[in-house]
């Protein structure tokens, strides 16, 4: 394990590039990396809550498998799949068979699906040791975790405040040593938000490149799934193998599939780099701008070329998300109905039966937008709301379709400020929905983004730097992510210290 | 334009949302301040705008109908929460209770 780190955590903290090194040269087996991880699991994550389902017995059988295969197609010289004994995190609004999935609701209490999502059947394909499912906001509505009906998840680098949301509790896994990556999903900013605000490198996909069959819907012209990772390199890794045309998902394309190498020389020589002024509003954290102008200017020196760019519809992408979002939620989230699956509250009649068990099984905030998607769909009002959104969606896609005539990407930053403190948006749902304002509008015109470490403030919180480029673009992101990487090393401090000193 | 007590026992209704009265109260408070600051769309004018409902409408595209196979019906009912006859079991549709 000589090229390998130290580390007093042992294999925790590892990469995924670090691990796969180290079992394919026999360092350690998939049963010890795996037990490792279940191990410190055991000990942070009644604290963190991370995990809402730990797959404990299933993982180390799964481990046993992979090294048991490994020994053989080292004996018989056979090609063995990528990611074999990786361990890796799956957030709980994806099915994986045979485990829990609640997607962070009451309403799915005790719901154990049969089939797997396709992208985690690719990973599962690849080799990959499922650990658990982890924490998220009830059906991924939220910036926080604080809606997720198990309570919430806690932040690595200080646990009085919030890892993100809604895959914060993915976030959480990796960034505390919970696991070597996860995976996560981006309606308008769930994995880049908690990404940044953990400290890890949080890649959204473009629509189309990842399919959502056994993705449970929420928005589902805008869902992604996404990946929680240390490094561009990783995330590359992880897409590598779960993206990809899918039968069962219409919208995924047959180009999906990136065959991504990422080179350690990229030169940046020629690329053209948007910043976009729109982002730089009054309210953005200080520090937060800083990290992001210097990050810019980091990307500078390797020879990328910056200019200031408008993204003039910018201001209309929150209250356009919020329409849209929830007119989709309010249509996708009928099927809970206490008749197929989960929780149903016995009445007498039919009716009552459907609306005591929505009235009960759902939480605060998703009501709320399954009304507001209710209202803006409904007779009188959906010209004037659904319509009109629709419509300034197009504009917003024009935006970056203009943008992307002048430039190669967009970097700016990811959220408005460093990890908020647990209860901080509490009053105000509205406070809670400025969280993603930066990350929306590349859900809504379907293109993919980046969250990529960029320092750290004056109270040891991480910051964060937006990459964003144009549809399928995610080789240029992750290229240039890495190239960033290469000569920046925000990304390989890790929360072990500040998971101490909190000890 | 806020919200009155019988907009949002409409809009639960529509739902199929079971609220308590004191649920009503808030969500009709918090509908109309959420509905506030998204009715800052009205100010653009889009009357030349096509509207957008996917990103990735131009490629989509058909398939074969064929038929293939389905889930095991056991496996689908095994997740319900009341299941007679291989079939899943509901409270009565029209009046009370048998």
């Amino acid at each position: 394990m000589s090229d390998l780190p130290k580390q007093p955590e042992g294999l925790v903290y590892l990469t995924v590039t670090q691990a796969l090194k180290g079992l394919r040269a026999g360092d350690f087996s998939s049963r010890e990396l795996t037990a490792a991880y279940l191990k410190r699991i055991e000990e942070h994550n009644p604290r963190l809550n991370a995990y809402l389902y730990v797959a404990g017995e299933s993982a180390m059988k799964a481990a046993t498998k992979a090294d048991k295969q490994r020994a053989k197609g080292r004996k018989t010289k056979s090609k063995l799949p990528l990611l074999l004994g990786l361990p890796l995190a799956v957030k709980d609004v994806l099915t994986v068979a045979g485990m829990p999935a609640t997607a962070g609701s009451r309403i799915l209490e005790g719901f154990v699906p049969t089939y797997n999502a396709t992208a985690v059947q690719r990973l599962l394909d690849g080799g990959v040791v499922i650990l658990g499912k982890t924490n998220t906001d009830e059906f991924a509505m939220g910036s926080s975790t604080e809606n997720s009906a198990y309570g919430v998840a806690r932040n690595p680098w200080d646990e009085e405040r919030v890892p993100g949301g809604s895959s914060g509790g993915s976030a959480a896994a990796v960034a505390a040593g919970l696991a070597p990556v996860a995976l996560g999903t981006d309606t308008g900013g769930s994995v880049r938000q908690p990404a940044a605000l953990c400290g890890l490198t949080g890649l959204k996909t473009t629509y189309g490149r990842v399919s959502r069959y056994g993705l449970i819907a929420f928005g589902s012209s805008l869902d992604t799934v996404g990946v929680l990772a240390r490094t561009a390199q990783d995330a590359a890794t992880i897409l590598g193998v779960m993206a990809g045309f899918d039968p069962r998902d219409a919208t995924t394309l047959e180009s999906a599939a990136p065959k991504i190498k990422l080179s350690g020389k990229f030169e940046l020589k020629g690329l053209k780099i948007g910043v976009p002024k729109e982002y730089f509003i009054e309210g953005l954290q200080p520090e937060v701008e800083q990290a992001v102008r210097a990050g810019i200017a980091q990307l500078a020196t390797l020879g990328a070329k910056i200019s200031e760019i408008s993204l003039p519809h910018t201001e209309y992408a929150l209250p356009v998300y919020y329409i849209i979002a929830p007119a989709e939620a309010s249509a996708n989230l009928a099927r809970f109905d206490g008749v197929r699956y989960g929780l149903r509250v016995p009445e007498d009649k039919l009716f009552d039966m459907f609306t005591h068990t929505r009235g009960q099984g759902f939480g605060p905030e998703v009501k709320r937008r399954v009304m507001i998607g209710t209202y803006a769909l409904s007779a009188g009002y959906y010209d004037a709301y659904y319509g009109q959104a629709q419509k300034v969606r197009t504009l917003i896609r024009g935006d970056f379709e203009r943008a992307f005539e002048q430039v190669d990407l967009i970097a700016a930053p990811a959220t408005p400020n460093s990890a908020f403190r647990i209860g901080a948006h509490s009053g105000n749902p509205l406070d809670m929905y400025l969280e993603d304002v930066f990350t929306l509008p590349a859900n809504l015109a379907g293109v993919p983004g980046l969250a990529l470490p960029a320092g750290f403030d004056s109270q040891g919180l991480p910051l964060s730097l937006q990459l964003i480029g144009p549809h399928f673009s995610e080789e240029r992101l992750l290229q240039v992510a890495h190239a960033y990487q290469q000569i920046t090393d925000w990304h390989t401090v890790t929360s072990s210290a500040a998971m101490d000193a909190q000890q | 334009m806020p919200l009155s007590r019988a907009d949002v026992e409409h809009i639960a209704n529509l739902a199929r949302l079971h609220l308590t009265e004191e649920e009503k109260e808030r969500y009709r408070e918090q509908l109309s301040n959420i509905l506030d600051h998204i009715s800052k769309l009205q100010e653009l004018d889009t009357s030349n705008v096509q509207p957008m409902s996917s990103v990735v409408v131009e490629q989509a595209r058909l398939r074969q109908d064929e038929p293939g196979p389905a889930m095991p019906r056991q496996d689908l009912l095994s997740d319900a929460p009341d299941v007679a006859d291989d079939q899943f079991r509901v409270p009565p549709v029209l009046g009370g209770p048998p």
